[in-house]
């Protein structure tokens, strides 16, 4: 990138707020079913029908406001967003305008310089979903599915506070992680759970004044938001240094070509002539209501992450990536127990051949084959010398395949580590009498022949010798 | 005695001592909405079929000594009210074929109360308009005089009830669309408190002004159907959870001490001299009954209408805009395009009034207006609801006239809006204040009826109908029915 630019970027994020039933309807929200099989007489707009309010979302936003610190106002207001669209089926959407119902709030990422760096949420508010036009399969019409229509979503807004791509993608996944730690969201992005939308700008380096931002429509991976952000920044500066001006618009990111292009200019947009819906009252929350709600906080991310660095003595980074899911830091938790000693090596584990294995089968950690009880065994074995790391390896393979717990495998395999030193005695005996030419070497001065001398001893025990002991057993004979 | 003249309080008492079956009355009102029904334009859809399956369902349950509290009788809902399976057109060519797939709280309420729905009454399309006039389907009749209008929106339930062809009817009320139907058709209209009624299944024009009420003959009829309509509904976030009185029951209770608030502004310019007279000689009546007369003021009054006209196109504007033709109600043939779609679609379905409606709330909630305009109009709607509250602590109600002159000749307003917008000038306070109101014959002004309107403080419906049942205790005005009708 171009140093003598800055990057201003703010996201919008998109949140599908897990609740059974919609968000001013008792239609439900389950993805995937028929086209317009989940849209009842309110998601259709019909005439007469009026929005009720799910108190859950209510919850579900408090919980969040909490969580990043914002203030959870006692009153919000739900307006009207006017436009004609034909997957907008009352030609308005519910939304909140003037007071949402979260103000304030806060993220802290790490920026490139590995700094711990503050973001800043402006707002988060509630609003229902559209529905969906669908173009494919039909010749010369267009397909409305409304299933979608009145989702609930909750919009977090951040201030302009990003500076570089990577750091939105790094904000973006905090607030993914957030989310889901607090059960408000399942954060698919596949299926739209989880989207946002970024305005990003640049400006010459020092300048105080932001430059004109574009809208980034359509994000829906990280790795298409890192992408989108990085051409259209570029687009800009080389738009600027070439003499032109960048235009206040709205444009969508095309994944397949890795563009951007305008879908319209804010000129032309819309006016949504927002105004207080009358159809709902003001959403009113006592402070009772935020304690009841406090309450019921689970742990955050960044505080477990904290307590598995300075309670278990886990390395920064495995504390990251084991407080990445509530699920997967459970695992982890279950599998250490109360004991610190084979906590970091219960931590490698999960984070190499489990999630390694789970991968390949496109498993998530529910769904574990191998359960946080039996990983800890294995570790145990491990740590008592029963069997080495290595044999470890193809043990856990068994286990992943159903053949039992690691004692079961150990067991019917006969795994045990010899570490009868008398049995391993003769073993390294017979090698060294087998191989006087390699001796001679050794005694000459070669002391990296040691691993040959190892590895004969492990290839005729089918490695089940204790390594350290034939390790300096081999040494003191060697030697003598 | 015929069963047509008969209120539905004495149509009720017929009914429980066997004088008569449902499916009797039933026929005599569907013999009577053949005979005048199309002369007075006052329905869009009879239900000849249902109504009497419904009256003989009604008879059998009777039989059985079963039924709700208006078991078997007869009424006639607004076109606004939703009615499964039945056409529900709001007045509009946009829901010419629209038949609905819900029943409407208010529906559904009535009829689990065993009332028998002879049909759905004409109206001013999508309750805009104060004639009748705007409705696509024709305007009604007042059927004092064929030549006049009934008064809108409810215009239509007005002249069914006012000629006899059913003995009750549903409305709704905006800015005055009960009321002062019923003041130029001599029948009693009341508009309940805001969020009374539940507005479920109701279209909607003015959300936030927007309220069921019914016409009748008389305030024990009235009493009788708002107690059945009444209640909380958790289909209807703005509608209350507050007791509902046994309205019927609070009607014989003396008007001694009750405090009737004039409001001096009412009497001035603009009133028809003789209907100024006319409303005056009905607080004589209350004053003798034990009323106390005394004058309040509302200082902001005059900013009532201009604060509707706001208010209500702005609400309008957004609650037309499901009208799209693309899920239901009039589509445009061969549409060339989306806004081909829109454009047309609307543009055909759509009358005049309802267009200017959706311009001008357009217009006051658009960038650099709504300021102007919208806010501007909420915050004298706050003023207007101070006045009413302030009032209020020295009077139990305040009454004046409910039109400024009798019923006016078809033709006469359609061509100057705001000469017709004024026609709601004492009863859209009502509405901006979300307080209850009624109007009740107080006499005639050359042939023609007049009203008297009262205003109560929330949830003073017992007192407003106490207070006209009182009243037609002791006159006689509200039985004058038209020569032609009886």
């Amino acid at each position: 990138m171009n140093s003598a630019w800055e990057v201003v970027i703010g996201l919008e994020i998109h949140t599908q707020l897990a609740t059974k039933s919609k968000i001013f309807s008792g239609a439900s929200t389950a993805y995937g079913a028929e086209p317009n099989t989940q849209a009842c007489l309110v998601d259709l707009g019909y005439p007469g029908v009026l929005p009720v309010l799910n108190e859950e979302v209510v919850r579900m936003a408090t919980l969040f406001g909490l969580a990043v610190g914002g203030t959870v106002a006692s009153r919000s207001i739900f307006a009207r967003k006017n436009y004609f669209y034909p997957d907008l089926p009352k030609g308005y959407q519910i939304s909140q305008f003037e007071l949402p119902i979260v103000v304030g709030g806060e993220m802290y990422i790490t920026d490139a310089d590995g700094n711990e760096k503050r973001i800043g949420i402006t707002r988060a508010h509630l609003e229902e979903d559209a529905g969906k036009s669908i173009h494919e399969g039909l010749d010369r019409s267009s397909g409305i599915d409304l299933n979608r229509a009145g989702t609930p979503l909750l919009e977090i807004v951040s201030e302009p506070d990003l500076r570089s791509a990577k750091e939105a993608v790094s904000y973006l996944r905090k607030i993914h992680t957030l989310v889901r730690y607090l059960e408000i969201s399942d954060g698919n992005m596949q299926e739209g759970s989880f989207r946002c939308d970024a305005n990003v700008s640049v400006r010459p380096l020092g300048q105080e004044e932001l430059g004109t931002r574009a809208e980034l429509k359509n994000l829906n991976s990280f790795r298409f938001i890192e992408k989108a952000i990085n051409f259209e920044v570029d687009r800009q500066i080389e738009l600027i240094e070439d003499g032109g001006k960048v235009v206040l618009e709205t444009r969508l990111y095309d994944s397949d070509k890795n563009e951007t292009r305008s879908m319209r200019s804010k000129e032309e947009a819309n006016d949504y002539r927002y105004f207080p819906d009358p159809d709902l009252l003001p959403v009113e929350i006592t402070a009772d209501y935020v304690e009841a709600v406090r309450a019921t906080m689970p742990e955050l991310p960044d505080v477990k992450r904290q307590r598995f660095v300075d309670d278990y003595g886990l390395k920064t980074d495995d504390a990251s990536i084991l407080t990445g899911s509530r699920a997967l830091a459970d695992y982890f938790e279950s599998a250490a127990g109360a004991g610190t000693s084979a906590a970091q090596a219960i931590a490698n584990w999960v984070i190499g051949d489990l999630t390694g294995a789970l991968n390949k089968d496109g498993l998530d950690i529910d769904h574990s084959r191998v359960s946080a009880a039996d990983l800890a065994g294995l570790v145990a074995r491990i740590s008592d010398d029963t069997i080495s790391g290595k044999i470890a390896k193809d043990v856990f393979e068994a286990m992943w395949a159903g053949e039992g717990t690691a004692d079961d495998i150990i067991e019917s395999r006969g795994l045990r580590q010899i570490t009868d030193s008398s049995a391993i005695e003769a073993v390294v005996d017979k090698v060294i009498a087998d191989n006087p030419g390699q001796v001679a070497e050794y005694r000459g001065g070669k002391d990296k022949l040691i691993g040959f001398f190892v590895g004969q001893v492990m290839k005729d025990t089918q490695g089940k010798a204790n390594p350290g002991q034939v390790n300096k057993m081999l040494k003191d004979k060697l030697s003598s | 005695m015929e069963l047509h003249v008969q209120t539905l309080t004495e149509l009720k008492a017929g009914l429980d001592r066997g004088d008569f079956s449902s499916v009797e009355l039933t026929q005599a009102m569907q013999a009577r909405i053949a005979q005048h029904g199309e002369s007075l334009n006052a329905f869009i859809t009879i239900m000849d079929d249902a109504a009497l399956a419904a009256a003989q369902l009604a008879d059998e349950k009777r039989a059985a000594g079963d039924g709700g509290v208006l078991n078997g009788l007869p009424i006639v809902h607004k076109d606004i009210f939703c009615t499964r399976d039945v056409l529900t057109t709001c007045g509009s060519r946009m829901l010419e074929n629209f038949i609905s797939p819900y029943d409407a709280s208010v529906v559904e309420r009535l009829s689990d109360a065993g009332a028998v729905v002879l049909g759905k009454s004409n109206m001013d399309e999508f309750a805009m308009g104060s004639s009748n006039e705007t409705s696509y389907f024709g305007p009604v009749k007042n059927p004092w005089d064929l030549d006049r209008s009934p008064g809108g929106s409810s215009g239509g339930s007005a002249a069914a009830v006012a000629a006899r062809l059913a003995p009750a009817a549903t409305g709704t009320d905006t800015g005055g669309s009960i009321r002062q139907p019923a003041a130029l058709t001599n029948t009693v209209g009341i508009k309940p408190t805001y969020g009374r009624v539940s507005r479920y299944g109701m279209i909607a024009f003015a959300s936030s002004l927007d309220q069921a009420g019914v016409i009748t003959r008389s305030a024990a009829d009235a009493a009788l159907l708002l107690g059945v309509m009444a209640g909380f509904d958790e289909r209807d976030s703005t509608s209350v959870d507050h007791p509902v009185p046994d309205y019927v029951a609070g009607l014989e209770a003396s008007l001694k001490g009750l405090r009737v608030g004039i409001v001096r502004q009412h009497f001035d310019s603009g009133l028809d001299h003789a209907t100024g007279e006319a409303v005056r000689e009905a607080l004589q009546v209350l004053q003798a009954q034990g009323a106390t007369l005394t004058e309040v003021d509302l200082p902001n009054l005059d900013y009532c209408v201009p604060t509707y006209y706001v208010v209500a196109p702005a609400e309008c504007s957004s609650n037309m805009s499901r009208f799209d033709g693309v899920r239901f109600g009039r589509r445009a043939d061969n549409p060339e395009d989306l806004l081909d779609l829109y454009s047309r679609s609307r543009g055909e379905g759509f009358g005049e009034e309802v267009k200017r409606r959706i311009m001008t709330g357009t217009y006051v909630l658009s960038a650099g207006y709504y300021d102007a305009y919208y806010l501007q109009a909420q915050k004298v709607r706050q003023l207007i609801s101070d006045d009413f509250r302030k009032a209020f602590e020295s009077v139990d109600v305040i009454a004046g006239p409910t039109t400024p002159t009798p019923a006016f000749k078809l033709g006469d307003k359609t061509d100057d809006p705001i000469t017709m917008y004024l026609n709601d000038i004492y009863t859209i306070g009502a509405n901006l204040a979300g307080l209850p109101a009624i109007s009740a014959p107080c006499g005639m002004v050359q042939g023609l009826p007049v009203g008297l309107h009262l205003v109560g403080p929330h949830w003073a419906e017992e007192s407003l109908l106490r207070t006209v049942h009182q009243y037609q205790s002791q006159t006689d005005w509200h039985r004058a029915c038209p020569e032609a009708f009886r």
